[in-house]
């Protein structure tokens, strides 16, 4: 009962860490509330840190020998990789389905998903035991675990989305040879970034194909490299309706509404095929009855599907609905909490066969994940506002521009 | 060493083929499928080392844990020269905990409660899901059958102790830098190799352990059942369990109401993620060919336009 009350106090506590960053009019000069809030999380994230890399993750983390994944992958691997995932779809959209009109939010999106796996990366060196050890896989190999093939994907694509992100710094700098090169390799790196997110966002759900008598049979399933895969565009799309929304109210610019829309609209034709695949799967399998069991597992299964995908599909499906930017908004952060459930669902309370959970997580595992997050957006908002991140206003299209014109909208202009 | 004889049956060239870049050699070179010699597939699995649990026999002394503990140097709190038991309290395995013997109380096959004891350590899976699941080869199937852990290797990721499904890898959650995986190592390297009998094996009283191969044990424990058919349940345990393991356990109590997991697959755990692994390449390249053609044509027609 303790943990519930805990992880209620941490949800509180994750929500007011977000409207203190999102409601905070001045983002230089933060307001004293969220100034004392960051640096709270921050002073306990650091001492979690120093705990953990001298005592070892049991003296930080609620992690045991019978639930040996955490918080820390459950949340801020899983549930961080899946909400990375608008990089890879708005940068196929952009320079493979060559649709223009979402240029204006391609940087943005790629900006997010690179500071997401970079934050994945760090939450990995710290959650494997012997970090130190980190670039193991790259020389030992074993090509028939899906960890090693996950390993080399993220290494690979945050590589892929380094490059992709660079334009901007490069044109800051002023390094024009270097943005060229850039440039005229996007539409290899792109397909290179697809296929990476591809097959390590899918393989994040093939590592539990593995435990067939361990994970309960509603989120067991043959399909769930599938189901990872479709429910990452779907949230990678919605992160980027949140982030398009609140970007715009910070910073003062006009909102893409048209882009939100229709990403929306997309975001709500892939839950419903999610949706469809899911609950067939179920049928397949015979275990409908599960849904109505009753239990722990049954209850966070019908918040996760009904919650978190039938009501934003259906919502998303109305077109006044989508028009409305608020509406739009609230439907993107159910489908992104959805998301976040969906994989601690899997990794937590899925693979607690009875309603007895092996595992909570501690207070030093929630601000560290909180010190990720704040870190993230503060990281964004810096980048946003010294970076031609957004593209430019009508004022200040009028100042000279380091690059040829055009170069704002997106990693290719030519 | 190097025998060229391979079974043509899927089973064993799975079971081949994610083994090979394992043995060897533990050393940091980049690892080629071509490179070892060792084969495990091609050992047939009648000859694998293995030990039969006789559940009846057990009388709970735990002489095998102290064996465990002195055989592999594992650290305990007890002095254990001055002699057994290690402890009487219930004892779970730890990374420096091997094997356990705890007694369980369950309904017999006549619906009586009564209560045997247990021993628990690593099963030596014949296709381990620990070694199919380490990304960087850690954990090994040895030629001759036992799976080592090499903490040169192991980056401490824990996927083997989340994917193993009998539940035995162990963590030591206390070390900052640098903590191992710890399992039984069915004392390969220290009596195996040297021509004695693992430890707890030699240790135990009673005969509730037998070393031997697979096969013959087999031969042995059905020997056994046939000729006490009132005593014992029909039903070796790692006979098919995970596709067979090389420690093999009979009992007069059905082992669901000893402890043990009832819902066992019998089909062997790694073919799970190879399956979808092995599909990968192919997939990937599809992937880059209608990507790259469609960018490619959609960009000409952008630029005749």
């Amino acid at each position: 009962m303790n943990g519930w009350i805990f992880i209620i106090l941490c949800t509180v506590s994750l929500i007011w860490t977000c409207l203190c960053l999102v409601y905070d009019k001045r983002p230089r000069l933060l307001k004293p509330i969220t100034a004392i809030t960051i640096l709270v999380i921050w002073g306990a994230a650091l001492l979690t840190l120093f705990r953990r890399f001298t005592g070892g993750l049991g003296a930080v983390a609620g992690v045991n020998d019978d639930a040996p994944w955490g918080l820390w992958i459950g949340a801020d691997v899983f549930a961080g990789v899946a909400l990375a995932a608008g990089g890879f779809v708005i940068a196929a959209t952009v320079h493979i389905f060559r649709i223009k009109r979402f240029n204006p939010i391609l940087r943005p999106t790629v900006l997010t998903a690179f500071l997401g796996y970079v934050l994945v990366a760090v939450a990995l060196f710290i959650d494997i035991g012997r970090p130190l050890s980190w670039w193991h896989p790259l020389v030992m190999w074993q090509d028939h675990s899906i960890m090693f093939e996950v390993t080399w994907c993220v290494i690979l694509y945050t590589t892929v989305l380094a490059i992709e992100t660079s334009p901007p710094l490069l044109e800051r700098l002023g390094l024009t040879k270097v943005l060229k090169v850039i440039k005229a390799s996007t539409i290899p790196v792109v397909i290179a970034g697809v296929i990476l997110s591809t097959m390590h966002q899918s393989s994040l759900g093939s590592l539990y194909l593995i435990v067939p008598g361990k994970l309960y049979p509603l989120w067991y399933s043959p399909l769930l490299p599938v189901f990872f895969l479709i429910s990452a565009v779907a949230g990678g799309m919605c992160v980027v309706i949140v982030e398009s929304y609140f970007s715009a109210k910070i910073l003062k610019r006009g909102l893409e509404s048209y882009i939100m829309t229709s990403l929306g609209r997309a975001a709500s034709i892939i839950l419903f095929i999610y949706l469809i695949i899911k609950l067939a799967d179920l049928a397949v399998r015979g275990h409908w009855d599960l849904i109505l069991e009753q239990n722990l597992q049954s209850r966070m299964f019908l918040l996760e599907m009904g919650g978190g995908v039938a009501l934003p599909a259906i919502l998303l499906a109305f077109r006044r609905f989508r028009h409305m930017p608020r509406g739009l908004l609230a439907a993107s952060l159910l489908v992104m909490a959805g998301i976040v459930l969906n994989r601690v669902n899997v990794s937590w309370i899925g693979m607690s066969v009875t309603d007895h959970l092996h595992y909570y997580p501690t207070w030093m595992e929630i601000a560290l994940s909180l010190g990720f997050i704040t870190a993230g957006t503060i990281i964004f908002f810096l980048a946003v506002h010294y970076l031609p991140i957004f593209p430019k206003t009508e004022e200040e299209e009028e100042l000279p521009e380091a690059i040829s014109p055009g170069s704002n909208t997106g990693l290719v202009s030519a | 060493m190097n025998c060229k004889q391979r079974a043509p049956d899927m089973n064993t060239l799975d079971r081949r083929r994610f083994l090979q870049g394992l043995l060897g050699g533990t050393g940091l070179s980049i690892i080629s499928p071509s490179s070892f010699a060792a084969d495990p597939g091609n050992i047939p699995i009648a000859n694998t080392p293995s030990v039969l649990v006789d559940v009846t026999r057990c009388i709970g002394c735990r002489a095998c844990m102290r064996a465990c503990k002195i055989a592999n140097d594992l650290p305990n709190d007890t002095d254990l020269s001055v002699g057994f038991p290690v402890t009487w309290d219930r004892q779970e395995l730890r990374f420096d905990q091997w094997t356990v013997v705890n007694p369980q109380t369950g309904p017999g096959t006549d619906g009586i409660d009564v209560t045997r004891n247990v021993k628990r350590q690593c099963m030596h899976c014949l296709q381990p899901t620990c070694v199919s699941v380490c990304p960087v080869g850690a954990l090994t199937k040895t030629e001759l059958g036992p799976i080592l852990y090499n903490e040169d290797r192991c980056i401490g990721c824990r996927y083997c102790i989340m994917a193993c499904p009998f539940d035995v890898p162990k963590y030591e959650w206390h070390s900052g830098l640098s903590p191992v995986v710890g399992k039984c190592q069915f004392c390969t390297r220290k009596r195996l190799s040297q021509g004695q009998l693992p430890g707890c094996v030699e240790a135990c009283p009673t005969g509730a352990l037998k070393f031997g191969q697979r096969e013959a044990l087999l031969f042995e424990a059905k020997a056994r059942i046939a000729s006490h058919p009132e005593k014992y349940i029909n039903h070796i345990y790692g006979e098919k369990e995970a596709g067979g393991t090389a420690w093999l356990y009979m009992a007069d109590v059905p082992f669901e109401n000893l402890g043990f997991k009832s819902t066992m697959e019998t089909a062997p755990m790694p073919p799970l993620t190879w399956d979808v692994l092995s599909k990968i390449p192919i997939l990937a390249g599809a992937m880059a060919g209608l990507f790259g053609t469609l960018a490619w044509t959609l960009n000409r027609q952008e630029k005749s336009e």
